[in-house]
């Protein structure tokens, strides 16, 4: 569905993409991970045909980004890093006149704000939403015209637990019937949560790609298990023979209240591989 | 072309929820039908107000705001989004020149209607005012384009402004400011307002209007092509 070739983009003598090869399926949800000014936007941009890379080459829905047409901009929907919505209009506003650029009917909008739980608030002002609602009114645009793939840019940056799983379960929706999404972010718990497969950006430069627990069982140097035992003890054992015998024993004797093995995080993998975390700035 | 429909209707809906755009086009001719229906003077030229208002809206309207609906648009990433959904910068622009250009020719309508102005004289009032809507339609354009924000075109609006609207007041009281004004398309068109007729157009004028709009479609394409619409 997406694939990348070896693209390198340079702003002002400074190489914001340094040989990017990707290749994403139909139907997954693929996560970029990386701090801010990793090169995460350009790259989403590239692939839309917004910017054209100075080296490489990219393919989207079977053509070259470079080679979109108006038909194949309808395939797909982009939820850019801004708001981008006209904060004076309502939200049905907003989404009718997005229906009539795509030629659907305006009973889409309806259904479109219904379905990100904005039903009550199509009448209400974009300006007057509050951060979370801002992101499903984000949404919804994206959602109205059914795209067969979705870039989504940080889409629950700064948005409290309660509407980041909301958004969440409206992506998860997404992917169920079929959509393949593109998501960036900074946020290794929601990759976790969300991503087929990931890939850690590093200064234009990929260097780690896989499924999420993969990766993180790749990078398990320790290999170890922690144990709570009932007694309020913690036990760290080793992945040995030994280990297993005394898990064993522990248990047959139900003092373990919980066990969990040592592999580390993604934050802690791209710790490890850049030694800067994901919510540097780049 | 539908998308261009589909622009006018958003601005159509976004202006009458945007008080500092709609207060530019409403201002001047409600002044304009205020003053002409209540001050009345000994000696006072023949639809005074309606003619010098009139320059003062056409050197102020559409340059303010079409500048500010553009900048508002590219600081708030909402045309980002509009190029994403596949309208082009031209149909952009277009549909943005078109609406302000159409609200402009409602306002002179009703500063003509209101004030009197009949048959061929009404007639050569609205041709004068559209071309010269035209023109500050482009120059406002040029101004949006080239700003990064709103704060920004507002700070390069005020002094083209001033200019373009009150020089050929000024050009009244004073025979230097007069004698530069004369380049500008808004004193061109406030002599053919005084005339009021196609058959006293002078050729001077005329060229000097057309030479104005070469300038200034000149200077658009190359805001354009250094800047883009993002």
């Amino acid at each position: 569905m997406i694939q990348c070739r070896d693209v390198f983009k340079c702003f002002e003598k400074k190489n914001v993409l340094n040989g990017i090869d990707l290749d994403i399926p139909q139907g997954q949800i693929f996560g970029l991970l990386g701090p801010s000014g990793a090169g995460k936007t350009t790259l989403i941009k590239i692939i839309t045909g917004q910017l054209k890379a100075d080296k490489g080459e990219v393919f989207i829905l079977g053509k070259s980004a470079t080679q979109l047409t108006g038909k194949d901009t309808g395939r797909i929907g982009i939820m850019m890093d801004s708001f981008g919505m006209y904060e004076r209009l309502s939200c049905a506003e907003n989404l009718s006149m997005y229906a009539d650029i795509y030629r659907i009917p305006r009973t889409r909008v309806k259904e479109t704000l219904a379905s990100v739980g904005l039903g009550d608030a199509a009448g209400r002002a974009a300006s007057n939403l509050s951060k979370g609602m801002g992101a499903r009114l984000q949404l919804a645009r994206v959602f109205l015209h059914s795209p067969e793939i979705m870039f989504l840019d940080e889409p629950t940056s700064g948005l409290d637990p309660q509407s980041m799983r909301a958004i969440h379960r409206l992506i998860l929706d997404r992917r169920r019937e079929g959509c393949t999404i593109f998501l960036t972010t900074h946020n290794m718990e929601e990759a976790t949560a969300l991503c087929d497969k990931v890939a850690l950006l590093n200064e234009g430069k990929i260097v780690e790609y896989g499924e999420p627990q993969e990766i993180c069982r790749r990078y398990n140097h320790q290999k170890r298990i922690l144990l709570h035992l009932t007694n309020g003890t913690d036990l760290e054992l080793p992945h040995d023979v030994a280990s297993a015998e005394t898990i064993g024993d522990l248990l047959g004797r139900n003092q373990i209240e919980t066990m969990h093995s040592s592999e580390p995080t993604l934050e802690t993998v791209f710790l490890e591989l850049t030694g800067r975390t994901l919510q540097e700035e780049g | 072309m539908y998308h261009m429909l589909v622009i006018i209707k958003k601005q159509l809906k976004d202006t009458l929820k945007n008080k500092t755009i709609l207060i530019q086009f409403i201002l001047f001719p409600l002044m304009t039908v205020v003053m002409e229906k209540a001050i009345t003077m000994d000696g006072m030229p023949d639809m005074f107000f309606l003619k010098l208002f009139s320059i003062m809206y056409m050197g102020m309207a559409p340059i303010t705001s079409v500048a500010a609906i553009i900048a508002e648009e590219k600081e708030k990433n909402t045309l980002r989004v509009l190029m994403m959904a596949n309208v082009k910068p031209w149909q952009y622009l277009a549909g943005i020149g078109i609406y302000v250009w159409i609200i402009c020719i409602i306002g002179a309508c009703t500063m003509g209607g209101f004030t009197g102005l009949r048959g061929a004289s009404f007639i050569c009032y609205l041709t004068i005012m559209g071309c010269g809507f035209m023109i500050s339609i482009i120059v406002g354009a040029c101004i949006g384009i080239y700003a990064k924000n709103q704060m920004t075109a507002t700070s390069i609006v005020m002094p083209g402004m001033m200019v373009l609207a009150f020089a050929p007041m000024l050009a009244i009281f004073n025979d230097n400011i007069a004698k530069v004004a004369q380049i500008l398309y808004t004193e061109q068109f406030k002599r053919m307002l005084e005339q009021m007729s196609f058959d006293a157009l002078e050729k001077r004028s005329v060229l000097v209007v057309f030479m104005n709009m070469a300038v200034f479609l000149a200077l658009f394409a190359i805001t354009y092509q250094r800047k883009g619409l993002e």
